[in-house]
Parts: C-alpha cells; sequence; structure tokens
C-alpha cells in the first residue's frame, strides 16, 4: 500500500473506532436478541417495558452496570482480580481487528479495504488471540479466593484447551483447500457457484463435517450451553465470575457475547463464503450488499447460538471430556486427512 | 531510528523485563504470568524479524497452551508463596554475577566469532510456505523422528501417571 504513514494511521483509528462502536453494540443487541428469543421459546415475552419490544432495554442495563456499587471482596488477591476481567475483554475485541467485513471501498481514490488490518497469518492471529483468552476466565476464578469461582475457572481452563485442538484441525481443512491463511484469500476462493447455482461456499465443497466439528468445538470455547460448565449455576453458583459485580462482571459478559460474534465471523468467513452474495440494483447498493450478506450471515449464527441455548440441556463434565477428546478430535484428524487425500488425488 | 527498531527494541525490553520479574516474583502465579509476558513479546521480535508463522505458533503454543497448563497446575496445587532459605540467598549471590558473566560472555561470543550476519529487520524467510518447505522437505526425517520421539515421551507419562488397575480398586 502506497499510502503517507498519517493517512494510514488516520484510516486505521477511524476503522478501529467505527468496528469498534459496532461490535459493542452488536454485543448490546445481541443479549437483547437473546433474551427476546429464548422468552419466546419459554412462551414469556422477554424484556417488553423499556422503549419498544424492549429495544432500549440494553441501554437501561448499561446504565445499571455503570450505577452498581462496585463491590471487591476483602479476601481475593487484588491485582488479578482486578485485571482478570479486562484480559478477558480485551482478548475478546482484539481478535475482531483481522476480520475482513467486505471487499475494498474507494473513497476519493484512496482505495480502503473493509477490514482493521489484513495480515497473511491472519486466522493464527485469530486462534492464538482466542488462546489467551482462557487467562481472564482461570485467573478470575483462582484469584476471588472462593471454591465455586475455582472449580468454575480450572473448568473453563481444562475445557478450552481441550476443545482447542478439534477446533483448529476441524479448520485445517478449509485451509488445504484455499492454500492461505489469509482471511481475506480464503473468502475470495469461495466465490463463484457449483452447477450455476449452488455457491461455491467451503461447506458445499466437502467440508460439511468440518464446519460441524468447527461448530461443537467453538461453543465449548465460548461456554455456552451445552457447554456452559464453567458457570454451572445449580452446582457452582455462577463459576468463575461469582464474586464479580457491577462493571466487572459486565466485562466478562461482554466478553462472551464479543466472543460470540467472533465465533460467528470466522464460521462465516471460513464456511459460508463471507461477503459473498447476490449483488443488484444500484451501484451504491451493490457496494453495500456484501456487508450486509456477512451481517445476515452472522445473525443466523447468533441466532443458532440462542436457539441451542433454548433446546438443549448441559453435558455432565465426564462426558464433555469424553466426548471432545474420544469422539471430536478422532473425527477432525479423519476430516484432514479426508481433504487432504482430496486435494492431492 | 526506524519504526521497526523502535518496536523490536520495546518487545525486547518488555522480553527481559519479563524474565527478570519471573526470578523476582515470589508468588508462582505471578511468575507464571511473567513468563506469558515474555513468550508474547518474544512472538513480537520474531513477527517483526518476518517469521509470521513462528510468531503466531509461539502464541498458541506456548503463551495459549502450554503456559494454561502451568496455570492450571499453580491454581490446583494451590502453590503459596515461595520463602526465602539460605539456600535461596546462595543462589542470589553466586547466581547473579555468574548469570552476567556468563551472557556477557555469550552475546560477545556470538557477535565477535561466530561469523554469521545480523538478519535485517523483516527479512527472516519465515512465511508458512517456506516453514513448510523446511519441515516437509528438507528436514522431513529429523521433523519425522522427533515427532515419535515426543509420542514416545507422551506414552511414556501416561504409563507412569496411570495407576495400576489393583490398587485403584482397593482405592474404591
Amino acid at each position: 500500500m502506497a499510502l503517507p504513514f498519517y493517512i494510514f494511521i488516520l484510516v486505521s483509528v477511524i476503522k478501529s473506532v467505527i468496528i469498534l462502536v459496532v461490535l459493542l453494540t452488536a454485543v448490546a443487541y445481541t443479549v437483547w436478541l437473546e433474551r427476546k428469543v429464548v422468552g419466546h421459546m419459554q412462551n414469556r415475552w422477554g424484556p417488553t417495558r423499556v422503549g419498544p419490544f424492549g429495544l432500549l432495554q440494553p441501554a437501561a442495563d448499561g446504565l445499571k452496570f455503570l450505577f452498581k456499587e462496585d463491590l471487591t471482596p476483602p479476601h481475593v488477591y487484588k491485582p488479578l482480580f482486578l485485571a482478570a476481567p479486562m484480559m478477558a475483554l480485551i482478548f475478546a475485541l482484539t481478535s475482531i481487528s483481522v476480520i475482513p467485513f467486505g471487499n475494498s471501498i474507494t473513497i476519493g481514490g484512496l482505495s480502503i479495504p473493509l477490514q482493521i488490518t489484513d495480515v497473511n497469518i491472519g486466522l493464527l492471529l485469530i486462534l492464538g488471540i482466542t488462546s489467551m483468552g482462557v487467562y481472564g476466565v482461570a485467573l478470575a476464578g483462582w484469584s476471588s479466593n472462593n471454591k465455586y469461582s475455582l472449580l468454575g475457572g480450572l473448568r473453563a481452563s481444562a475445557q478450552m484447551v481441550s476443545y482447542e485442538i478439534a477446533l483448529g484441525l476441524s479448520l485445517v481443512g478449509v485451509l488445504i483447500q484455499s492454500g492461505s491463511f489469509s482471511l481475506r484469500d480464503i473468502v475470495d476462493a469461495q466465490g463463484g457457484h457449483f452447477w450455476g447455482f449452488i455457491p461455491r461456499w467451503n461447506i458445499f465443497h466437502g467440508q460439511f463435517i468440518g464446519f460441524f466439528i468447527y461448530l461443537i468445538a467453538a461453543y465449548a470455547e465460548t461456554n455456552r450451553i451445552p457447554f456452559d460448565l464453567p458457570e454451572a449455576e445449580t452446582e457452582l453458583v455462577a463459576g468463575y465470575h461469582t464474586e464479580y459485580s457491577s462493571m466487572k462482571f459486565a466485562m466478562f459478559f461482554m466478553a462472551e457475547y464479543a466472543n460470540m460474534i467472533t465465533v460467528g465471523c470466522v464460521a462465516t468467513l471460513l464456511f459460508f463464503g463471507g461477503w459473498h452474495g447476490p449483488l443488484f440494483g444500484h451501484p451504491l447498493l451493490q457496494a453495500l450488499l456484501p456487508v450486509f450478506w456477512f451481517g445476515a450471515k452472522i445473525f443466523c449464527f447468533l441466532f443458532l447460538y440462542i436457539w441451542v441455548r433454548g433446546t438443549l440441556p448441559r453435558f455432565r463434565y465426564d462426558q464433555l471430556m469424553a466426548f471432545g477428546w474420544k469422539f471430536l478430535l478422532p473425527l477432525a484428524i479423519a476430516n484432514l486427512v479426508a481433504t487432504a487425500i482430496a486435494v492431492a488425488w | 531510528m526506524s519504526f521497526h527498531l523502535i518496536l523490536f527494541l520495546a518487545f525486547g525490553a518488555v522480553c527481559v523485563g519479563g524474565a527478570v520479574n519471573l526470578l523476582a516474583q515470589r508468588h508462582p502465579i505471578n511468575s507464571a504470568l511473567s513468563l506469558i509476558a515474555v513468550m508474547a513479546a518474544l512472538a513480537g521480535e520474531y513477527l517483526l524479524l518476518g517469521a509470521e508463522f513462528v510468531a503466531a505458533v509461539q502464541v498458541i503454543v506456548y503463551a495459549g497452551a502450554i503456559m494454561v497448563l502451568f496455570v492450571f497446575v499453580i491454581m490446583l496445587l494451590n502453590a503459596g508463596e515461595e520463602e526465602h532459605t539460605n539456600g535461596s540467598r546462595v543462589a542470589i549471590v553466586l547466581g547473579v554475577p555468574g548469570m552476567l558473566t556468563g551472557s556477557v560472555l555469550t552475546a560477545w561470543v556470538v557477535l565477535r566469532h561466530s561469523g554469521t550476519e545480523a538478519v535485517p529487520i523483516g527479512a527472516l524467510p519465515g512465511s508458512p510456505k517456506d516453514i513448510a518447505q523446511l519441515l516437509f522437505h528438507d528436514f522431513l526425517l529429523p521433523f519425522e523422528v522427533t515427532s515419535v520421539l515426543i509420542l514416545i515421551a507422551i506414552m511414556g507419562a501416561v504409563v507412569l501417571a496411570s495407576k495400576p488397575e489393583r490398587a485403584a480398586g482397593k482405592a474404591d
């Protein structure tokens, strides 16, 4: 890129701010969506009082979090007790930086890619940052100096390390097919159609099993039902965030939903063709449609997350570990070998 | 001084500072966290040199997996603060000058007598393709032998850690 340095910095800062604002708004409304959808699934209304359809509920919740008393229990190990929620949130928000939302747009002669930064190892970077996210949860559990928190933290770290392997292996199939770690290249490789009407997405291109391994492992990585053992209420009060209140609790909450959105982004980019979709109409509409398709696909993922939460019960802990190591991991390896043979053929 | 060089020196400072803090801290979990900082800063150094794949693997494997297990064990054993004993005082008195002499000697030998050139920033051939070429083509046999070695180590660990069945039956 032949941009002058200061313009590059300026553009990067503007993009970062926009993406951060959009991401945090999306996080707030994912919470609203979850309450609403789970409510309807359970024959309730969900939030209705604040604004039309309860749409202003996230703002009310945010204000409530801000004004709640920020308790620090006396027996905690203070430096890490304060650092843990920040670590969880920072790692959750950082991983969005390499995700491309669409093709480049041209403003005033400048070609600006719709992505904070495109790096050759984009996918590895996301995996690296999300693998660091476990420290927030583990250290929160340990520093709270509470047996329920500690058990939650231990469960979370064991679970995330175990499922990370299956998660990583499920993505290797896609990488073999596209031959690049760059998320932009991976999406570009999925343009076009089979027989003129089936989109050339990786899920229709032999990675069907890979996608399901990724989906299951990702649910475990984000500690969502049916894998939410780190915060199982019936056994552990609230797990690793039992001792947290006010904004510190909100940081864990935001980190969880930001991670869900990142998982949706990665699944969309790797298996569902990213921003590819039918383009039509006015040139301006054609420029905006890719971003719309990308957002729509992520919305489907978030809806699926909530749907699963409203449907499935929680695993038992030994079932969780046995499933991860004895079923998911061998299946991921088999998928990898099969893909490698098919590509080499 | 270029921007990259400043970044390189900053990461280097974090590395050394983290390593010193690792030794200075009394609580195992603080030491483990400093080690994570060292690993992450090392990944930054690799990235700046151009070895992007190695940098990513450094974060995923060392900072994200191995150190999680370290922290896990510390949490599980609930290790407390370490106490200063006579032995640890002797180790400080003898170890610090010894280590300083050793590192100065190593730096001197490497800089003056190794005959290798310093790698300019960003010039290391470290893209995934380069690494794959080295691992799966040029050094295929050593790579496979190492993986078998690690497999044997894993199996040894499993054998040592698993209880004999009779003893497990009695414990119940």
